[in-house]
């Protein structure tokens, strides 16, 4: 087995265009399993884990670029402001994992159990692809087509996922049958986007991709205009309507039955997950502004 | 060598019922202990295994060609080339070497491949080509009952059958309560995977160095499917990483020898952790059907109990789980009338065989689960009902058999009812790490529900049923530039549970050496019998105990007489200072008395037991352990998601010979346990393993396991080496009972199956349900005892 080791960007992506056939690697956290099971038998690895350019985290005004080889040990060091994807960054894996692991990976491998892609979906995020032919920007609902399937080109690298911070409180929650070092049964991420009067929920591991909630989210940002809580934080939403938000967000998984849960308990959850999720989202607005 | 150390030097000065560090702590702390998995050896080849992808299938043809032509490929192997007995087996020879017309589970070996690396030896594997005809498979151990079940053995479905009949087995009782019990199959998980290295011997022999709990019993079954004499067949343990019964079969040590021995190289296996849970026996799964009958006072009546466990394929240590799960369906409790069916039965799931805990755990869940139903049947607080109705020596158990040694059961209660409960944050102050759900921030301690539960249990130490039972150890005592040094060489198997430590600790105390060196274990000394049944403290330490007073009674004879006849001894010989006194009279320095070396070799023994006879009567044990456990949970009622926030443990111990390793065992058997109630299982679709890796197979992590208060019991055991009991599965016997009932106090529901899940909790999923109890199938009496020969 050949692995190229490119020490920048540019390098690595003259690679991916002359070896296509190369898989990137960055923390190897899925690739080695994947290696170890003898699932896959790549004929090449381009190691990226070495390009400064995948491990810049740039802010420029409301905008976060979050580089794809940031492991998330960093995320949770450099990035506490960011709150759903810092609480998604801690219930990945074990320490060892976190220090490894990257963004970048979760997106590239596009297991709708990747722990990070629920809050990037909440975050509206962009996927930044590079390959020699120049950059392309596209959303994540556009690269995440499909299980394990992702619109990488096969001459292109994820070269960071960027959003635009959204103002409001917002949260990550994963439900797996251990304490942690679990692989989630289900994951929600909610965002209030304050600006936009919208409140956003995606889940993770009960579809086939990441799915967003949309009838939950007209229902929740409407829930929050009908008792004047976008305008008094105060107000509150009633108890009837967090439930109806609950039951619409378990409306919008399509989970199954596999070893690790069943489609009856990942729908329950995302209800449960989601009205929890907005209670907080709520009890945060209220919250004198720091 | 390519093997562990060979001799681990004791620190001075500890003897037995202190807490002396362990002799094997500082290695594996530092990484430096080698495992089986490091063994290697210049020039060795390395194995691989092809196995069965059916549960049950006709063999129809092999074709090992395209793999044999594969440059690095020294050997291929299937049940055609195999020299000699081609079955092997713990109790009954029944398991093939490698499978010849049939395979009967899902992981069962086929053929064996011996390669340059292990790389090309996973592809020798995977160029086999084996047509196989799927046969119809029994994968439901209710199904195996049924007469036009296929049979998956030669012998029929029933492996062995228990039927313990006491008193007026139709007595009635004033208030009945009836369940229904299910247990999944738990994985032993140990964290060092199998591995073995055996090298061919100028004699024409092998030395096998091997990761095992048994070494001896290992070598007789090896020798004759090699056709060997047990003499050209030398065992030596490498370092062992963790047991839990699952050592007890044999897994590549067969198959490494036939490779090594046909090659003239050396041959390595070391199973990655998806072989190695296809490549050992499991905990056995179990249905259970409970009637617990008392009296409106609350004093016990009667047990009618019917288990049925799922032995898979093969018979392995089976006819013995089955035994204790029967004889100890009725708990810690006089029972004076009882009638118990227990039945092990063949299916094509993966064999099951030994597990901490061994038929008791699975019996534990289902009557403490009985006696806390019965309670409140009764209007009666769970912890009164059981004192009511408490073993203690001179009960009769349902066997007839009666407790004649110590049985303090009241005591172990009453202990762990007073051990401290958890000391809380106040609300809000909790880290959320803490709370169900852990890392996975779902909760803000919402809805958050908390119970307690108890549950005692008792189980036997060592083999049962006639077995005969015993150890050997030789110990010798000398002295080099360095002063007195004591060596102890047993065949005795260190796991992990620090026998080493102990065994050190008991030649301080026998013979006043600080120096104790411990030679490796291996086949150059006799049997020591298996490192299980929590026997070996007793077992090996019993017969250090007798090498070393038949070392000091050499060393007195020889002060004696070099002070000669006309010394005048002023009383007994004693050991003091490093002196041989008699009285106060020193009668030399041991130093100086040791100018040659002085050895004995010894072999222990416990009291013989017996088998049961057709109505389950008998003296099958030697002696019982006690054990309490209180847990307390809290229980996410949304998400069905748990947090165990204190287990407390008491256990009996008889003499508590290392404090510090009875307490590191109680908590180590709580952790099982507790992965028991709330995360370990094999889950089986129609006899394949579905989960076999830690990624879903989860074992408690640090934010599952909470901190856990412990004590013991201290009431000798008569005739039993300082009064010691063994102390290896006692708190896993009563954590998955306890948690269970604490999961039950804290929703309300009925939990009639472990490992719960968060259905049960959420209540999404309802009890488990059966139609009634199994058949009893007719077949008169208990089979033939344990034959490992």
């Amino acid at each position: 087995m050949k692995v190229y080791r490119p020490s920048s960007l540019g390098e690595a992506l003259d690679v991916r265009a002359a070896h296509p056939e190369a898989v990137p690697i960055a923390g190897g956290t899925d690739l080695m399993v994947e290696l170890n099971f003898g699932r896959r038998r790549p004929e090449a690895f381009v190691d990226i884990s070495r390009l400064p350019e995948l491990g810049v985290i740039r802010r420029e005004g409301d905008t976060v670029s979050l580089g794809a080889g940031v492991p998330y040990a960093r995320i949770i060091r450099e990035l506490p402001d960011q709150v759903a994807l810092v609480q998604a960054a801690r219930t990945v894996g074990s320490p060892q994992i976190r220090t490894r692991g990257t963004v970048g990976g979760n997106l590239g491998t596009g297991s709708p159990a990747g722990d990070a892609l629920p809050v990037l979906a909440a975050y509206d995020a962009r996927i930044v692809l590079a390959s020699a032919r120049g950059t392309r920007r596209i959303s994540w609902r556009d690269f995440l087509v499909g299980p394990k399937r992702t619109a990488l080109a096969p001459d292109e690298l994820i070269v960071a996922a960027e959003w635009d911070v959204p103002q409001g409180p917002g949260s990550f929650s994963k439900v797996g049958t251990r304490n942690a070092m679990v692989i989630a049964i289900a994951g929600l991420s909610l965002q209030v986007d304050e600006a936009a009067r919208g409140v956003r929920v995606a889940l993770g591991s009960v579809g086939p991709t990441i799915l967003r909630a949309p009838d939950a989210e007209a229902f929740g940002a409407g829930a929050l205009d009908e008792s004047g809580a976008w305008a008094n934080p105060e107000a509150g939403v009633p108890e009837a309507a967090l439930a109806r938000f609950g039951e619409l967000v378990a409306a919008a998984a399509k989970p199954i039955d596999d070893v690790r849960g069943t489609a009856a308990y990942r729908r329950h959850a995302c209800g449960v997950l989601a009205r929890r999720a907005l209670t907080w989202a709520l009890a945060d607005r209220r919250l004198p502004a720091s | 060598m390519p093997v562990a150390d060979r001799a681990v030097e004791a620190r001075p000065g500890l003897g037995v019922g202190v807490s002396a560090p362990r002799v094997d702590g500082t290695p594996k702390a530092l990484g430096a202990f080698a495992y089986g998995s490091d063994l290697w050896v210049e020039g060795m080849l390395f194995g691989g295994t092809l196995r069965s992808p059916h549960p049950s299938a006709r063999i129809v043809s092999i074709d090992v060609s395209g793999a044999i032509v594969l440059p690095g490929v020294r050997r291929v192997m299937t049940a055609a080339d195999l020299p000699a007995k081609r079955r092997y087996g713990l109790d009954v020879a029944d398991q093939p070497v490698l499978a010849e017309d049939v395979v009967r589970y899902v992981g069962e070996p086929v053929a064996i491949v011996a390669a340059d690396t292990p790389e090309t030896a996973r592809e020798a594997v995977a160029a086999i080509r084996v047509e196989y005809e799927p046969l119809p498979a029994v994968t439901d151990m209710e199904a195996a009952l049924r007469p036009d079940a296929p049979r998956v053995s030669e012998l029929g479905n029933v492996l062995r059958h228990i039927r313990i009949v006491h008193g007026d087995a139709d007595a009635e009782a004033d208030v009945w309560v009836e369940g229904y019990y299910e247990i999944g199959m738990q994985d032993q998980a140990p964290l060092g995977p199998e591995a073995g290295l055996a090298i061919p011997a100028a004699d024409g022999g092998v030395d096998l160095h091997v990761s095992t709990q048994w070494l001896h019993s290992d070598l007789w079954q090896i020798a004759p499917c090699l056709g060997l004499p047990e003499d050209r067949v030398r065992l030596h343990l490498a370092g062992v990483g963790g047991a839990f019964g699952a050592r007890e079969d044999l897994h590549m040590q067969i198959h490494a020898c036939l490779l090594a021995l046909a090659t003239g190289r050396p041959v390595k296996f070391s199973y990655g952790r998806e072989e190695s849970f296809h490549g050992h026996v499991h905990r056995h799964p179990a249905r259970m059907w409970f009637r617990t009958g008392a009296r409106r006072d609350g004093t016990l009546v009667n047990t009618q109990a019917r288990i049925l466990l799922d032995g898979g394929a093969y018979t392995s240590s089976s006819p013995a789980v089955i035994l204790n799960a029967s004889t100890f369906a009725a708990g810690p409790y006089e029972m004076p009338n009882a009638r118990i069916e227990g039945t092990a039965v063949y299916t094509n799931n993966p064999p099951a065989g030994a597990m901490r805990g061994f038929g008791a755990v699975q019996a534990c869940f289902a009557h403490e689960a009985q006696m806390d139903r019965l309670a409140a049947a009764l209007g009666m607080d769970p912890l009164e009902l059981r004192r009511r109705n408490l073993l203690h020596t001179g009960s009769v158990l349902p066997t007839g058999q009666v407790i004649h040694g110590s049985a303090p059961a009241r005591e172990v209660l009453e202990r762990c009812v007073a051990l401290p409960g958890p000391a809380d944050p106040a609300p809000g102050e909790r880290d959320p790490l803490l709370l169900p759900g852990g890392a996975g921030n779902v909760g803000r301690g919402e809805h958050v529900r908390r119970g307690v539960g108890y549950a005692l249990g008792y189980k036997n130490i060592a083999y049962s049923e006639g077995f005969d039972d015993s150890c050997e150890a030789v110990v010798r005592l000398e002295c080099d530039p360095d002063g007195v040094v004591a060596s102890v060489h047993t065949a005795a198997v260190e796991v992990g549970q620090g026998l080493h430590t102990v065994l050190a600790q008991i030649v301080r105390t026998e013979l006043g050496v600080d120096r104790v060196v411990q030679l490796q274990a291996d086949t150059a000394v006799g049997s020591a019998g298996s490192t299980s049944a929590s026997r070996q403290t007793v077992m090996a330490g019993g017969a250090v105990e007798l090498a070393c007073s038949r070392v000091r009674e050499h060393l007195f004879a020889r002060a004696a007489a070099r002070a000669g006849a006309g010394a005048g001894f002023q009383g007994p010989f004693r050991l003091s200072d490093g002196h041989v006194f008699s009285g106060d009279t020193p009668l030399g320095r041991v130093e100086d008395l040791l100018d040659t070396p002085l050895e004995a070799t010894e072999v222990y023994r416990h009291r013989p037991t017996n088998r049961l006879d057709g109505r389950g009567q008998g003296e099958p044990h030697l002696m019982f352990a006690f054990g309490a456990m209180r847990a307390v949970v809290d229980v996410d009622e949304d998400l069905g998601l748990v947090r165990v926030v204190q287990l407390a443990g008491v256990q009996d111990v008889g003499r508590a010979l290392n404090p510090r390793g009875v307490a590191s065992q109680i908590e180590g058997g709580a952790a099982q346990g507790l992965g028991l109630a709330l995360l370990e299982e094999i889950q089986l679709r129609d006899g394949h393993i579905a989960n076999a890796s830690f990624t879903d197979y989860l074992l408690p992590t640090i934010l599952d396991m909470p901190p856990v208060v412990s004590d013991v019991v201290e009431e000798p055991e008569p005739g039993s080496p300082y009064g010691a009991k063994g102390v290896g599965e006692g708190s896993t016997i009563v954590a998955t009972a306890a948690v269970a009932a604490a999961l039950r106090a804290a929703t309300g529901r009925e939990l009639n199956r472990v490992p719960v899940t968060p259905d049960d909790l959420a209540g999404l999923a309802g009890p488990r349900t059966s139609a009634g109890p199994a058949p009893v199938p007719d077949v008169p009496g208990p089979r033939p005892v344990y034959e490992y020969r």
